[in-house]
């Protein structure tokens, strides 16, 4: 089995979100890369069937050089080969197409994306993806089990839990839950010297149109200060909630 | 030329994403000069949908559970039939789900999030939230046809009381290689997607073993319940319920946090409720800094009685 993991490449989720160039660039000062964290749960899923099954995972980012350290990372927690499309992300349409190409030359039998990425929140990548290729996909998945030519895949829904089967190839939108928390890889030496020597290549694009891009950047505007109740005064607060703030 | 919303239901009943995106497609119909027209799918009665704008409803019978291939085909048959240059979808997981399908059907431009109307028409430009609800961008849509999923909560709902006619309408059939085996979902609890409050606890309560704090407040306020991620990670509660940057986005009307500290990946996947509330006994708790009202106090001491006054407040109006 052949799998692609699509690795998106974000900003930490502890960093400060500023803007520089008159608001229409993301300011990278200080700021560390960490893999999506979506796509981290994926990947480590991935693993597991490379220990499970024969499997062959492969991670794929669409973005400059300095996403490189980013697929070194996901080729030091196991996967074997990393692929860079060499163009700057501008937005899902470019980025599934750009990927869809790399598919067809490859043959995978699975996608995994994360469901959504933390810093422009599209949440449409790997949808897009099965679109162009008329594919089975499977979003918010929180469950997958293969079994030969079939697949068993949770789909997290607004309020519970749907099961369902489908066939390969198939492409899977991820999250917590399709592993743990707790199971995520941590690269070790061994893994980070290794990663070194293995494959990083580096295509170009085909030069796929966005169909939409960010222009203006624009931070939250600062909140007041929080009113504070005494906590013998709980009265106080339901008035708060009722006649001022008009939630209750 | 139209605007195409796609109002959700459940069980044949519209919901209330339903109403909200024919509110925010109204009023992108206004500025374009032009109707709202709604697909729905096993919608026996959709006049309420002409309370908020629509004109016209095409509704289409589809047998058996929700598939996002042939829902997504029908509404880009609907959208070709009705002309549409403008779709509005919901962030319901499902319209999430179907949306980027549909996007590559129509060769559209699909933006997510979107919490304001088109800041202007031509360049074709909205408002949605980035970065977790850190940010926000301005971005310009480019292709012909232009999806708007509209972020939970964002716009609310707009009365606009119009004339509506309901047509049947018969896509072309597409078939699906995904096979529902089972939905397991409680019927008798709101979600966090869809409801108007949230009462959410943290680590300060202790153990999974006062939880029926959080459950009693929620159930006298109508809310849904949550968590944050330490006590998900630590299986007190289903990770369903995590709410936070990695977990579910919250844009409720209320969001009350008890024994949350705050941490900044909690904060950006609350961050879009209108009205924060923290009860928590420890005052340098971060979440202070973020909420609109707040308690310095022992949750086990503020909570019973919160509940018991909110109880008497709800009796009395």
């Amino acid at each position: 089995m052949k799998v692609l993991v699509c690795i998106s490449h974000v900003p930490d989720t502890t960093s400060k979100i500023n803007f520089v160039e008159n608001d229409s660039k993301f300011d990278t000062a200080g700021v560390q890369y960490i893999i999506n964290p979506n796509d981290e749960f994926g990947l480590t899923r991935a693993m597991w069937l490379k220990e499970k099954e024969v499997a062959e995972v492969d991670v794929i980012n669409v973005g400059g050089v300095e996403t490189e350290p980013t697929l070194r990372k996901a080729l030091a927690i196991g996967a074997d080969k990393a692929i860079r499309v060499n163009t700057e992300a501008i937005d899902a349409t470019q980025v599934a197409k750009e990927i869809v190409a790399v598919i067809q030359n490859n043959s995978y039998d699975l996608i995994i994306a994360g469901r959504e990425s933390i810093d422009y929140n599209g949440g449409m990548v790997p949808g897009m993806i099965a679109a162009m290729l008329d594919i089975s996909y499977v979003n918010n998945c929180v469950g997958l089990e293969i079994d030969g030519d079939k697949a068993t895949a949770i789909r997290e829904i607004d309020g519970g839990k749907e099961t369902v089967t489908t066939n390969f190839p198939l492409v899977i939108g991820g999250q917590k839950g399709l592993v743990e928390e707790s199971d995520l890889k941590i690269p070790n030496m061994r893994g980070i010297m290794m990663a070194r020597k293995k494959p990083l290549e580096v295509i170009e694009p085909n030069g796929a149109a966005a169909s939409s891009t960010t222009i203006k950047f624009e931070k939250l505007v600062p909140k007041g200060e929080v009113k504070l109740v005494d906590a013998d005064n709980v009265d106080q607060l339901i008035e708060l909630l009722h006649n001022e703030a008009k939630v209750i | 030329m139209s605007v195409l919303v796609y109002a959700e239901s459940e069980g044949g009943q519209l919901k209330k994403v339903a109403f909200e995106v024919a509110s925010y497609g109204k009023a992108v119909a206004d500025q374009m000069g032009t109707e709202v027209i709604a697909v729905t799918f096993n919608v026996a009665d959709a006049d309420a949908l002409g309370n908020y704008g629509v004109s016209k409803v095409m509704n289409i019978t589809v047998d058996g559970n929700f598939d996002a291939k042939i829902y997504a085909s029908g509404i880009q048959q609907a959208a070709s039939e009705a002309a549409a240059t403008v779709v509005v979808v919901s962030s319901s997981a499902d319209s999430r789900y179907l949306t980027p399908l549909l996007a590559i059907g129509l060769e559209a431009g699909y933006v997510t999030n979107v919490v304001a109307t088109p800041s202007s028409l031509s360049p074709f430009t909205v408002k949605r939230s980035a970065f977790t609800n850190k940010a926000f961008t301005q971005t310009e849509i480019s292709s012909e046809i232009k999806i708007i999923g509209v972020s939970n909560n964002a716009f609310g709902l707009v009365e606009n009381t119009t004339a509506c006619t309901i047509e049947d309408f018969t896509p072309g059939i597409t078939t699906s290689a995904i096979t529902v085996e089972s939905v397991d979902k409680a019927t008798d609890k709101v979600t966090i997607a869809d409801a108007e409050v949230v009462v959410s606890g943290g680590r300060g309560l202790k153990g999974p073993e006062n939880w029926h704090l959080i459950e009693e407040l929620a159930s006298t306020l109508g809310a849904a319940t949550a968590c944050s991620k330490p006590v998900s990670d630590m299986g007190w509660r289903p990770h369903s319920e995590h709410v936070g940057q990695t977990g579910k986005p919250v844009a409720s009307n209320l969001y009350i946090a008890i024994g949350v500290s705050g941490a900044i990946q909690h904060l950006a996947g609350i961050n879009s409720s209108k009205v924060k509330v923290v009860i928590n006994n420890d005052p340098e708790a971060p979440f202070f800094k973020a909420a609109d009202y707040g308690i310095v106090g022992d949750a086990f001491e503020v909570v019973p009685e919160l509940i018991e006054k909110l109880k008497a407040f709800k009796a009395q109006v």
